[in-house]
């Protein structure tokens, strides 16, 4: 089989905020009850994640479970173990109605990172940013400029952002883009 | 700038992330129908100044359609409700009633 890269292949624009591109990145897409007590064991038995509540993600590393829809879940994998993920879920939920696929080459995943890190997104989506209302686990569907994106907080410093390969270098020019202009200081407490 | 909540994500969605998609609880004329109640069907719709009930999708987000109860005069959002229901729930009519007394839409007061 051929070499796989990811979209961007690790590009990275260094500076106040980085913006990064992940790389190989894993990731299921599961459809199916999300109240079922099988899916939710194989998803968390896969991620060693916590099944994340509406609106939530958990994850660790390069594993973890988003949810991205009330019949939707984003599960992330190591790379190499996509396609036996996706053959686990298949056999445990087997009889079951659901839809598993990997969908780790369709997607591209970017890290922003740094300390006004929550600005260089607020600025680009139509989402309430404000540490009050979003914080570290929260997922949010949405767009990013004009393209359809999701992102969640890792921690205080960073973002992660999944956006659809073909738009991969659009998001990431975006962000940096963003990053380069500064920080606002709408959130900031006065330093 | 419209912001409607969605109800399978509970989360404020701005209008550029939906998509409006018409007027909510339209009754489907199907084969056997008259052509006056196909047409209906088709084409006739409320336009009212004041209480709306719409469908939207939360199209950037969820992908689900939902229902949503606002005035087309001053943008106030009674609530948002599922789409899988054939009338609005009791209490956003109720909310309706409290902000306009004596509304009406369709078969609905």
């Amino acid at each position: 089989m051929s070499e796989a890269i990811s979209a961007l292949n690790g590009k990275m624009a260094a500076g106040e905020v980085t913006v990064r591109e992940a790389g190989l990145r894993g990731m299921l897409i599961l459809r199916g009850d999300l109240s079922d007590k099988k899916l939710r064991r194989v998803c968390t038995e896969l991620t060693g994640a916590k099944f994340p509540e509406q609106g939530q993600a958990n994850c660790d590393g390069d594993k973890g479970l988003c949810w991205m829809s009330p019949d939707e879940l984003l599960v992330l994998v190591p790379y190499a173990e996509a396609a036996q993920a996706v053959a686990t879920v298949e056999t445990a939920l087997s009889g079951t109605h659901f839809l598993a696929e990997n969908v780790s080459d369709a997607r591209a995943v970017i890290f922003v990172e740094g300390a006004f890190c929550r600005e260089v997104i607020a600025k680009l989506a139509p989402v309430d940013l404000h540490p009050d209302t979003f914080q570290p686990g929260d997922f949010r569907r949405t767009r990013l400029g004009q393209v359809a994106a999701a992102f969640w907080m890792q921690d205080d410093d960073t973002f992660a952002v999944i956006c659809f390969r073909s738009v991969a270098e659009y998001t990431f020019d975006l962000l940096v883009a963003s990053a380069k202009a500064g920080r606002v200081g709408a959130f900031s407490t006065p330093d | 700038m419209l912001t409607l909540r969605c109800p399978y994500c509970g989360v404020d969605a701005d209008e550029t992330d939906l998509h409006g998609e018409g007027q909510a609880h339209l009754k489907r004329e199907g084969p056997g129908s008259s052509d006056e109640d196909f047409e209906d069907y088709l084409f006739m719709r409320e336009n009212p100044k004041g209480v709306h009930f719409e469908r939207w999708r939360h199209a950037y987000g969820c992908g689900k359609y939902f229902h949503a109860a606002r005035c087309t005069n001053t943008l106030q959002v009674f609530g948002t409700y599922s789409a899988q229901t054939l009338e609005p729930p009791q209490d956003i009519k109720d909310k309706i009633s409290d902000a306009r007394p004596g509304w009406s839409w369709g078969t609905f007061k």
